[in-house]
């Protein structure tokens, strides 16, 4: 294979309309769309006595109010997406809620007006009469489940599951040393700066159901509407235009949203939009990141990890739509990039009056690097060793791939490691790392990790050269800024010779691609790239025997370079792509183009049928590609940070990543995506959380006061790579979304315990939280005099 | 009002936002709104020359003022104004719906700083959110931007 | 996050503005508006009628008076700013500027509009306090001046009666030795707390219900924070204590 595409910093084709305003994202499709508003929950935990929609409905402009016994999915409950056998206590909401709500933001009524201002206005008219029950806010109340969330769901615990490698208990007591540690990290929230939107249009006289959503996951949202509405598939389309981030939360179906905008729009046989407002996306949306960690330790006298058993409360929100993904996610991603010879690892899902959770970018992997890498410094401490010294030695080392972990991993299958190279990545992290800087209060903090990406089941592709020697190429899962249309763009155009200016990519369009499942879990180059490498494979193949033809040579003898197929080595006897794709198709009927050299009475190349025996149309094929496991990609932090230690402001020094993704496709759009994960690893370790009452009121629900960082808070970032192949896929990638996010919180947290010489045990911190530390810190010191 | 240069009477009802105006009433979508209480910067657009969140005008407020927004930048077919060029050849953006406000700011910024210093990049930037590219790339986008303007 | 119904009238003149005012029952000035707007979009404010007032003709002008800078209504902070005026006869009132909000905001924002919202975290009640300056309020009863002492009076509120119009705003010239020092979460947040310094006067915000003045030697004396998400009372109180050395250490 020739690769002059793969590997290289491509710019971006897609850039164009997006810079010049022509992007085109949910809301801005209008097309004399409905607006509508969701009234929702202001209590955490209520019965609803009474729902008086007629004040609403009585308003000029309002054209429908629904509630719960309007629909005729009303006492359904919405899917368990991902079930699995441990979640014994799986609980979904309904579409609206009709008797009990369980977080602030749960949908109780559905109004569609001429406008959203008059949907509004009318939502503020529909009297709902609340009777409140007992709030249950942090894990720690809900494994204590002095109130339940769920009447019929015990102790508030969803699933329990238990999990162990070799002996751990065994090796505990055997352990010369044992250290115990109790870990925490709060929600936090994916906040793309586009909230969620859904438009939908029932076209009677075709019998069709279009709905523009912004999801991750186009292909599952038709599936499931073509359920509901009791439709076959082929009369849904589900497009998810240009979507403005997604980050997890958008891969989660069905927010009430989804089916009650179709619903309205074929009932009302007018197109309906709903576009979500930043302050209804703080409490709607799902969030994630809650957990609480007992972990204990047993190592011996030169820092090697000898047992550790993890025991972890998982907050689940009020409900579990998502399954328990992640925290088996979590529990499998704990030991890292380290040997871990003896694991144990239990976790809780509990149910909280508060938002579902569903995955968010690292989806229960920062939680896992911030466990382990504490319980390392806290090794490292205890025997007054170094830190980077304690990591070297528990790494996995190159010669042990595969490595198993000995537990699940989200895929149903056993966590196995397929390749990597973690010594070189703290070796050449440190050496990008540099010297300490000069000065008071400075800390380090260094962080390798492992992320599990390319999770199946499959995604698949379509690529069709078209006569104008133009190529098409569609897979299923949507872009929210990955730079699909050029990626693809690289891999087809490897494949066919041509170049990337030549290949147009669309993704995310049921229309154009009906098949596969999303974008989420780093997976998108591993499934949609190796599919589309497969189908322009096929596509490259067929070009082959039907140029074979033309040039009456042997297909193995032909070489597909600059818009053409050629012979090798005798670059000048060759047919362009054009014709070649003319040939595919033996017509009878020119209609121009070229097409006349492919009509029934110019010279055939061949006797027998002009289409030959097992062959197809057109040169164009549909390939897939399903994972036999997850690829596993890994890299390194490592920062300094100097801590204020009057106004406990925080400065990043320095920030390096070295990453390891296998192949890397373009490594311009890689570094954005590391860039951009920093980013939010940062907001999530020291700007951003998420601050619940004990009413389950979200105090901060605005971006006033969820601090999302700006450019001044976000340092310059410095990265490099390795690339160890993955020799699972064809293309020998490995997944990269989620890696810039993962081991943040455990490198400040190191940083910043060194810093300031407070230990740090949760995330994330704060300037009042680095006080407040300081604080007791102090008063030990004064009673420990 | 005049928005990219063409005459627009102002709506009717006076409630109803800049924004929304322009990208309901207007067809003008390329200005997005990603928070509607002025702090994310995705609406911004130029009111006589200078950045401003069309989340927190009212529209009948821009009668008699002249409304920049992304489309008025470069004319279809034309060849995109330098911030836009910088932003595409440094990677500026991902999703591209922070994208257009961040455009808009940043031609503010070089019409105030033609030759801005990092810090100067920093805080004419701060005050729009990104969540994709954790910002580096837009910086760099600055910069450029400031090269190709001198062009 | 769409603005309730409200009457809307947009007056030509300060006269027409009193005279609306003294009329409409329950009406909000709506000048720079970045303050209001989110609070109308949030429907945390739903105001009966807006006065607008950015119609009116000469009402942006920044001008000497009596030694001093006087701000007019209109005048928008990022012109204020920039104004050669202003760095002249008082520079600690474009340095203030700089760390409120974003350039973007400030375009839009007018001082006398911060002055008149009063929010205790923002940086010019503190400034026109430390100063000394007085606003300028003008009603169909007539006009007068409202010493910054007497301008604050709880969170949020003014002394202005809701008739009357804060016309102009004054800062004294001030050629003293001045700063002003903030911690905030993020660049351009409110501040926890912050500290506005001119020669030995030392004006606080952020650390209770208005702006306080406070003594450089002893600044937390007497002052009883409140508490919220980002800052405890303690917190504040120490870094009242934190960034009153800051200032005065130089």
């Amino acid at each position: 294979m020739t690769t002059r595409w793969f590997g290289e910093r491509v710019q971006r084709v897609e850039d164009d309309r997006l810079l010049r305003g022509n992007g085109r994202f949910t809301d801005d499709i209008d097309q004399g769309a409905l607006e509508s508003v969701l009234v929702r929950s202001p209590f955490a935990h209520a019965r609803i006595k009474s729902v008086d929609v007629s004040a609403a409905r009585a308003l000029p402009g309002v054209v429908a109010v629904y509630v719960a016994a309007d629909l005729p999915f009303g006492q359904t409950d919405l899917p368990i997406l991902i079930p699995h056998p441990n979640l014994t206590h799986g609980r979904t909401q309904r579409c609206l809620a009709s008797q009990v709500v369980r977080y602030v933001g749960e949908a109780v009524a559905f109004v569609v007006a001429e406008s959203r201002y008059v949907a509004e206005d009318a939502a503020d008219l529909v009297e709902v009469e609340y009777e409140a029950l007992p709030v249950v806010i942090t894990p720690e109340a809900a494994a204590a489940a002095a109130h339940l969330v769920h009447d019929d769901v015990p102790g508030n615990v969803a699933a329990e599951l238990l999990q162990e490698a070799g002996e751990v208990d065994k090796a505990m007591a055997a352990a010369p040393h044992r250290k115990r540690l109790h870990l925490r990290f709060e929600r936090g929230a994916a906040s793309p700066m586009e909230g969620r939107a859904v438009w939908a249009r029932w076209s009677a006289g075709e019998h069709r159901l279009t709905v523009y959503d912004s999801t991750q996951s186009p292909t599952s949202i038709r599936g499931g509407l073509a359920v509901l509405f009791g439709l076959p598939e082929s009369d849904v389309e589900v497009i998810a235009p240009d979507v403005g981030g997604g980050f997890g939360p958008k891969i989660m179906l069905f927010y009430p949203d989804e089916l009650l905008v179709p619903f309205a729009a074929m009932k009302l046989r007018r197109p309906v939009k709903w576009t979500e407002d930043r302050q209804e996306h703080f409490t709607a949306v799902n969030q994630e990141r809650g957990q609480v960690h007992e972990v204990e330790v047993g190592f011996d006298a030169d820092g090697r990890v000898l047992a550790l058993s993890d025991d972890f409360v998982h907050d689940a929100g009020a409900y579990t739509p998502y399954g328990i993904i992640l925290p088996i996610i979590t529990a499998a991603q704990v030991p890292g990039p380290y040997r871990v010879p003896n694991y144990r690892v239990r976790f809780r899902d509990v149910y909280t009056n508060a938002t579902p959770t569903s995955p968010y970018r690292g989806a229960g992997r920062p939680h896992a690097c911030f466990v382990m890498e504490r319980t390392l410094d806290a090794i490292a401490a205890e025997l007054s060793l170094d830190r980077v010294e304690v990591r070297r030695r528990n790494l996995i080392q190159p010669d042990q791939f595969p490595y198993e972990v000995g537990v699940a991993w989200q895929d149903g299958n056993r966590a196995i490691y397929d390749s990597g190279n973690y010594p070189a990545l703290v070796d050449r992290t440190l050496e990008m790392l540099g010297p300490r800087p000069a000065g008071d209060h400075i800390g380090m903090g260094l962080s390798p990790y492992v992320e599990g990406t390319g999770v199946g089941p499959y995604e698949g592709a379509h690529v069709q050269v078209l006569v104008s020697g133009k190529v098409v190429a569609a897979t299923g899962i949507p872009n929210q800024g990955q730079a699909h249309a050029t990626v693809w763009a690289q891999i087809v155009a490897d494949q066919l010779g041509v170049d990337v200016a030549d290949v147009e990519v669309t993704s995310g369009d049921t229309r154009k691609f009906p098949w596969g499942v999303g974008t989420f879990a780093s997976r998108g180059a591993v499934t949609a790239g190796n599919a589309m490498h497969v189908a322009a494979g096929m596509v490259a193949a067929k070009a082959k025997r039907v140029a074979a033809d033309l040039l009456e040579a042997d297909p193995a003898d032909l070489e597909l370079e600059g818009g053409q197929v050629r012979v090798k080595g005798s670059p000048d006897r060759g047919v362009p792509l054009a014709a070649v794709a003319v040939h595919a198709n033996p017509m009878r009927y020119a209609f121009g183009g070229g097409t006349e050299a492919a009509t029934q009475f110019t010279p055939r190349p061949r006797p027998g049928p002009p289409l030959p025996d097992g062959e197809q149309p057109g040169l164009e094929a549909t390939g897939y590609y399903s994972p036999p496991g997850s690829t596993w990609a890994s890299g390194c932090h490592a920062a300094y940070v100097r801590v204020d230690p009057k106004t406990f402001r925080l400065e990043i020094l320095k920030y390096v990543v070295v990453h390891d993704c296998g192949r890397v496709i373009n490594p311009m759009v890689l570094e954005g995506q590391i860039e951009g994960g920093v980013a939010q690893g940062i907001g999530g370790a020291f700007y951003e959380r998420l601050a619940y009452d004990s009413d389950g009121q979200l105090r901060n629900a605005s971006f006033m006061e969820f601090l999302m960082p700006y450019a001044t808070e976000i340092p310059k970032i410095e990265i490099d790579h390795i690339e160890t192949p993955s020799p699972l896929n064809p293309l020998g990638v490995k997944g990269a979304g989620e890696a810039g996010v993962i081991p943040v919180g455990a490198v400040l947290a190191a940083a910043i315990e060194e810093a300031l010489g407070v230990p740090v045990t949760e995330m994330p911190l704060s300037p009042l939280k680095l006080f407040e530390l300081s604080l007791e810190s102090q008063d030990r010191g004064r009673k420990s005099q | 009002m005049k928005v990219n240069g063409v005459a627009h009477p102002v709506p009717v009802d006076p409630r109803r936002l800049l924004s929304d105006h322009l990208r309901h009433d207007l067809g003008l979508t390329g200005t997005h709104v990603g928070c509607e209480h002025g702090v994310c910067g995705c609406c911004t657009v130029l009111l006589d020359g200078a950045p401003v969140r069309s989340c927190l005008m009212l529209a009948v407020q821009a009668e008699g003022h002249e409304v920049t927004t992304i489309e008025g930048l470069a004319q279809s077919g034309s060849p995109l104004h330098p911030v836009q060029q910088a932003f595409h050849e440094c990677h500026g953006l991902q999703c591209g719906f922070c994208t257009p406000g961040f455009v808009m700011s940043v031609v503010g910024l070089l019409r105030e700083h033609p030759d801005p210093t990092p810090e100067q990049v920093d805080e004419g930037i701060a005050g729009n959110l990104c969540r994709c590219t954790g910002y580096a790339s837009i910086r760099r986008a600055v910069h450029r931007a400031a090269e190709l303007s001198k062009k | 996050m769409k603005p309730a119904r409200f009457g809307y009238h947009a007056p030509q003149s300060v006269e027409e503005t009193c005279q609306l005012l003294a009329s409409l029952e329950d009406a909000k000035v709506l000048a720079g508006g970045q303050s209001l707007v989110p609070l109308l979009n949030f429907r945390l404010a739903r105001p009966a009628h807006l006065v607008d007032i950015n119609r009116i003709g000469n009402l942006d002008r920044i001008y000497e008076r009596d030694g001093g800078v006087a701000v007019q209504a209109l005048a928008r902070q990022s012109t204020v700013e920039d104004s050669e005026l202003a760095a002249r006869l008082c520079p600690l009132l474009p340095a203030a500027l700089r760390q409120v909000a974003h350039r973007v905001i400030r375009n839009r924002g007018t001082v006398c509009g911060s002055l008149a919202h009063a929010d205790p975290a923002s940086e010019l009640p503190a400034v026109m306090l430390a100063l000394n300056g007085h606003v300028v309020a003008a009603s169909a009863r007539g006009q007068r001046i409202i010493p910054a002492a007497d301008l604050f009076t709880s969170v949020m509120q003014t002394a202005l009666a809701p008739d009357e119009l804060l016309v102009e705003a004054w800062f004294p010239g001030a050629h003293g030795k001045y700063a002003i020092a903030e911690e905030s979460r993020r660049h351009g947040d409110f501040a926890l707390a912050g500290a506005v310094r001119y020669g030995d006067r030392l004006a606080l915000f952020g650390v209770a219900a208005t702006p306080v003045m406070a003594d450089p030697r002893d600044p937390t004396k007497g002052l009883q924070p409140s508490g919220d998400l980002e800052a405890t009372p303690e917190f504040r109180l120490h870094l009242v204590r934190a960034l009153t050395e800051r200032l005065f250490a130089a």
